[in-house]
């Protein structure tokens, strides 16, 4: 498997006036035409991940790397520029609520036609034909309605299947996932989770996914890291996710219910100083 | 030839107009009706006024030496010995007709004095309104975009300096320094001596008279009269606008939709004139519209200052000497503007707001 990206100790610092804060302290990976799940609590550093490889930090946010190769051209070494043709044709990002993460002011259609036009120099005619085709495609029954409609007017799981089509209309390589389903009902995040994984699997994507839901995202990935406090502490298959070994890992399974072995009371996470100062592993294949 | 009817049919289909043209027609009705109601109660409020103020209508017409006989006449012709109801209704049927009763001062009616020196503020507080727009909203979005950089430090000490210094000072400062000494523009007045009454009054504006006369010695002079306290009128705005610009445009820069604009792959310049700037329009148009409204409510010190013929000074100085139909009428026409604008900027909101509809 020829990896499409490939991470090399990546900080992400914020210096504030009491020193800098690493959001995420030397992590390294590799991406290939996979579903790889970064999981973590709250403040460990998988969405920071996520942004910095888009190069999304805004200052005074600080993003360093040995390198972030994408098919083995650096996107350190870019330009803002340079950048901006990355970003959207060939890594995607699908964000968490699509209450916010879409322009209220705007149609949906002319968001979608947008996404499309920055990086393909077609007529609006044909954008609009196109951003029909990717409206049915994450199965949006009357996408002309839609396309004229306001974000406001949709519901969540409709919002998010419109920001996927939107963020896979310029046929990226690579979609970042982050939290796509946490916002959602439980009875619609399947759904979602089905259309973006064939839309992933049709097109040889590399999906990065990340999440806070141990079971979803063992159900749902190849491989998952596990991140605590800004590094991995952990790398295992997706299937094996039940035998981890690190007891962050174990703490994480065992405070979850679960319906085959009740208990009456979870446990709850005993935390180790050592994990936060033990050096990342890798998770390059 | 098949691909171009199949995308004939794809392209975004328009909605019946039956459905554009009742909604609009139900929007209009519903506009009228409030502007009805709201007029109702600002001709109520300054009527209540007009009674209660202890000057005695009938004396300021005849005077305090005429007989018995003449007061009583001129009393029962105003109308005062009819019920109060009665008596406001005749006054309702008056305003309708631009009948504000008669100045006392100067004997004229108060329509026609009005209809002099409101175009005046009106020319003045419009262009002001243009400077601190056309400077102040760029500035408040750059200020935000550039957060915490020298040009926010510029456009804080700006906006500080704006809210602090009393117009009067910044006003003979400026007379002084920029007609005084420099001599680059107009002095107090709309027009210099030799260009007043020049030019026939259409508008009552002078800059537009001037120039629908073709008479561009006129428009010059005018316009270095006007010059500077509609910059002075314009720094004040500016200084609230691009305030409130910043703020609003910081809220928008931080949601999320502005990351995805970014995801998209879209120049910082679209992020924040094509994303950013659209969710912002709305509330930038109620600041921007009580701006308006204050200055056309006629800025009295800036008027006394540069001695502008506007209705700030008008109703300052027909309140000074007991003057009430020009103090109510002058009142019923600012309270006028303010609702005018306060439905304009309610439809505006309607159009770029797809959440109010």
């Amino acid at each position: 498997m020829s990896a499409l990206l490939d991470v090399e100790n990546l900080w992400v610092k914020f210096p504030s006036r009491h020193g800098v804060f690493d959001a995420v302290r030397g992590v390294s990976f590799t991406l290939g035409r996979e579903r790889l799940g970064i999981v973590g609590e709250s403040g460990s550093g998988k969405s920071m991940t996520g942004r910095a490889i888009l190069r999304l930090i805004r200052p005074p946010g600080i993003v360093e790397a040995d390198h972030i190769k994408l098919d083995g051209v650096n996107l350190l070494d870019k330009t803002e520029k340079e950048m901006r043709a990355v970003r959207g044709q060939r890594i995607s990002m699908v964000m968490q609520d699509p209450k916010y993460s879409l322009n209220p002011v705007m149609t949906i259609g002319d968001q979608i036609i947008e996404a499309y036009r920055l990086h393909n120099k077609v007529s609006k005619s044909a954008a609009y034909k196109k951003s029909l085709e990717m409206l049915e495609a994450v199965s949006i029954r009357d996408p002309e309605r839609v396309m004229r409609a306001y974000p406001h007017e949709m519901s969540g799981g409709m919002g998010q299947r419109i920001m996927i089509a939107m963020m896979l209309i310029p046929n990226p390589e690579i979609l970042i996932a982050d939290e796509p389903t946490s916002a959602l009902d439980v009875s619609v995040q399947r759904q979602v989770l089905d259309i973006m994984d064939r839309l992933v699997k049709e097109r040889g994507m590399g999906l990065i996914f990340i999440s806070h839901d141990l079971n979803l995202v063992a159900d749902f990935c190849d491989r998952v890291l596990i991140m605590y406090a800004g590094r991995i502490v952990e790398v295992c298959d997706a299937d094996k996710l039940h035998e981890a070994k690190h007891p962050y890992t174990q703490g994480l399974l065992n405070s979850l219910p679960r319906l085959d072995a009740p208990r009456d009371r979870l446990e709850v996470l005993q935390r180790d100083p050592a994990w936060s100062e033990a050096p990342s592993v890798s998770g390059r294949v | 030839m098949a691909l171009s009817e199949d995308n004939h049919e794809r392209r975004p289909p328009r909605a019946p107009l039956s459905d554009v043209v009742w909604p609009v027609a139900r929007t209009t009705l519903r506009t009228f009706g409030s502007i009805a109601v709201t007029l109702l109660g600002l001709l109520f409020v300054t009527f209540v006024i007009g009674r209660v103020m202890p000057i005695d209508p009938v004396l300021a017409i005849v005077g305090e030496r005429a007989a018995q006989s003449t007061y009583d006449a001129v009393y029962q012709q105003l109308g005062l010995d009819k019920p109060l109801i009665v008596q406001f209704l005749y006054y309702i049927w008056d305003v309708l007709h631009l009948d504000f009763g008669i100045s006392l001062l100067n004997a004229r009616p108060v329509s026609e004095d009005i209809a002099r020196v409101f175009p005046a503020t009106l020319e003045l507080a419009t262009l002001g309104i243009l400077f601190g727009v056309v400077l102040g909203v760029p500035l408040g979005v750059l200020a935000a975009v550039r957060k915490g950089s020298w040009i926010d430090q510029i456009a804080r000490v700006v906006a500080l300096v704006g809210y602090s210094m009393p117009i009067f000072w910044l006003g003979l400062m400026g007379l002084l320094v920029f007609y005084g000494i420099l001599g680059w523009v107009g002095g107090p007045g709309r027009v210099g001596i030799f260009y007043v009454d020049v030019v026939p009054s259409v508008t009552g504006m002078i800059l537009i008279d001037a120039a629908l006369d073709g008479n561009w010695d006129v428009f010059k002079d005018a316009f270095s009269h006007i010059i500077l306290p509609a910059s002075l009128l314009g720094y004040y705005s500016l200084a609230y606008i691009s305030r409130m610009t910043r703020s609003f445009m910081l809220e928008q820069l931080s949601a999320e939709y502005v990351t995805t604009a970014r995801v998209k792959g879209m120049s910082e310049w679209d992020v924040i004139w094509k994303h950013a700037f659209k969710n912002i329009r709305v509330q930038l148009i109620t600041v921007i519209a009580l701006s308006y409204a204050g200055l056309l409510e006629g800025s009295v010190l800036t008027e006394i200052i540069f001695s502008w013929p506007g209705i700030g000074s008008y109703i300052t100085t027909a309140l000074l000497s007991a003057d009430m139909n020009a103090v109510l009428g002058g009142t019923v026409v600012v309270g006028l503007v303010f609702i005018l604008l306060n439905i304009f900027s309610d439809l505006l909101y309607k159009v770029f707001d797809p959440r109010a509809k």
